[in-house]
């Protein structure tokens, strides 16, 4: 969806503001807010791609203005409620009054957290041959789905070059639909500064993205 | 605009997310969708094992042995792992080299991701709009903004991390650190210089 969340290449946000001896967490909650995502994804809740959808359906005024915890902690919430797994009374309550709808996948126990945290493989075997190989010049699709992809808008119907190529890959666009994993070819694709933003561009710039095959076509 | 709405004067909003986010734990764990303890232990490995340290004895090994270097440009995720210093990390790990004409830098204009197994987890200003939207068009101007400053024909290369591939920069060895051994280089090796917003520190600013 050509949401907030797409942020390449926009103006008027400011500086990078680093924080010098940042805290991995600010506040005790943000720490639960991540450990909560993250035992709820691994007992088999919601994939990564649904949690991303989620995020980006948010309003933009919220999405803009809320620290990333706070908005991954309503993220939780939505999807808690969208899935069935609480209810607006239960929520409101702050108790589970209702049973228990089963996860996919079961609670993760302690002794399982290293590997429940560890990031998992996204590859997956091909189903039919690349289209494409290192070298090949292509040009990204200009699509405009209203759901979830990762094709960002400055990188839509421009010219690059295939540098590399990562084998087939879950498909986000219909992972986050929850339609299945409906793997496709992933390549990084190199595209020329000037080619993104213009003659007035760094032209010492190269910017690439991952683009899975569907994104692109032959040029 | 602030990415810290919630970290400093909003004592009452604090309260209220501290307020929120035990209500959510709560009834997940009492629905027996968590476990509290393994969600501590999940907050104590980001806060403890998993953080910068673990990319630099990376970097420091790949200055210090080509044939681990060669390896690591070929495929990070199985010499990372074969390597044993910082445990078994996740697939589609993708290490990228500076070097004199050339200088790389990670983002995620869509989101947050990044080499969580080798940094921790990513500070505020990497998830934030500001560099989020500059870094594709103007990544000199966010270099500016950290004080890194590099030649006007230094290729700049900006790895947008759109997929499940994970970008780790592996910056320049820093110059009068010849003969010095792995743990006295993983010093010199910040967070941001392995992201591609800074360079390691100087042999001198080590020493000081």
């Amino acid at each position: 969806m050509n949401g907030v969340h797409d942020m390449g290449g926009m103006d008027g946000f400011g500086k990078v503001e680093p924080e010098v001896n940042e805290p991995v967490f600010h506040a005790p909650w943000e720490g639960r807010v991540m450990a909560l995502m993250r035992a709820m994804g691994a007992g088999g809740a919601w994939n990564l791609d649904v949690f991303r959808d989620a995020r980006e359906h948010q309003p933009p005024v919220f999405y803009l203005t809320s620290s990333y915890y706070k908005s991954w902690a309503k993220s939780i919430e939505t999807l808690m409620l969208g899935r069935g797994l609480a209810t607006p009374d239960e929520i409101a309550a702050g108790h589970s009054l209702h049973p228990a709808k089963p996860l996919k996948r079961g609670p993760v126990q302690p002794a399982d957290v290293g590997r429940a945290i560890r990031r998992g493989s996204y590859g997956r075997p091909a189903a039919a041959p690349a289209l494409f190989k290192v070298g090949d010049r292509v040009r990204t699709r200009n699509i405009n789905p209203a759901t979830h992809t990762r094709l960002p808008r400055y990188a839509r119907g421009k010219l690059g070059l295939i540098e590399r190529e990562h084998g087939c890959h879950v498909f986000p666009d219909s992972s986050a639909r929850d339609w299945g994993e409906d793997p496709q070819w992933l390549y990084t694709v190199v595209f020329d500064g000037r080619t993104l933003w213009g003659e007035d561009a760094d032209p010492a710039l190269k910017v690439s993205i991952e683009a899975f095959e569907p994104y692109l076509e032959p040029a | 605009m602030s990415q810290h709405d919630d970290h400093h004067d909003h004592g009452s909003e604090l309260s209220e997310m501290a307020l929120r986010v035990r209500a959510l734990e709560t009834i997940l764990t009492e629905k027996g969708y968590v476990d509290p303890a393994a969600l501590d232990l999940i907050v104590e490995t980001y806060e403890t094992k998993i953080g910068p340290r673990n990319g630099a004895k990376v970097v420091a090994r790949a200055w210090s042995d080509p044939a681990f270097r060669r390896s690591l440009l070929e495929d990070a995720t199985a010499a990372v792992t074969a390597l044993g210093l910082v445990g078994k990390v996740g697939d589609h790990l993708v290490v990228v080299e500076n070097t004199p004409g050339l200088h790389n830098m990670v983002v995620c204009t869509l989101c947050s991701c990044y080499p969580t197994d080798l940094l921790g987890l990513p500070p505020v200003w990497y998830k934030s709009a500001p560099y989020r939207s500059r870094s594709v068009r103007n990544p000199r101007g966010v270099l500016a903004d950290f004080g890194t400053v590099l030649p006007a024909d230094t290729e700049i290369r900006v790895w947008d991390s759109t997929a499940e591939t994970r970008f780790l920069v592996v910056p320049m060895r820093p110059a009068g650190t010849d003969g010095w051994d792995e743990e006295r280089l993983a010093a010199l090796v910040t967070r941001d210089s392995m992201i591609g917003t800074g360079l390691p520190k100087s042999a001198t600013e080590a020493t000081r």
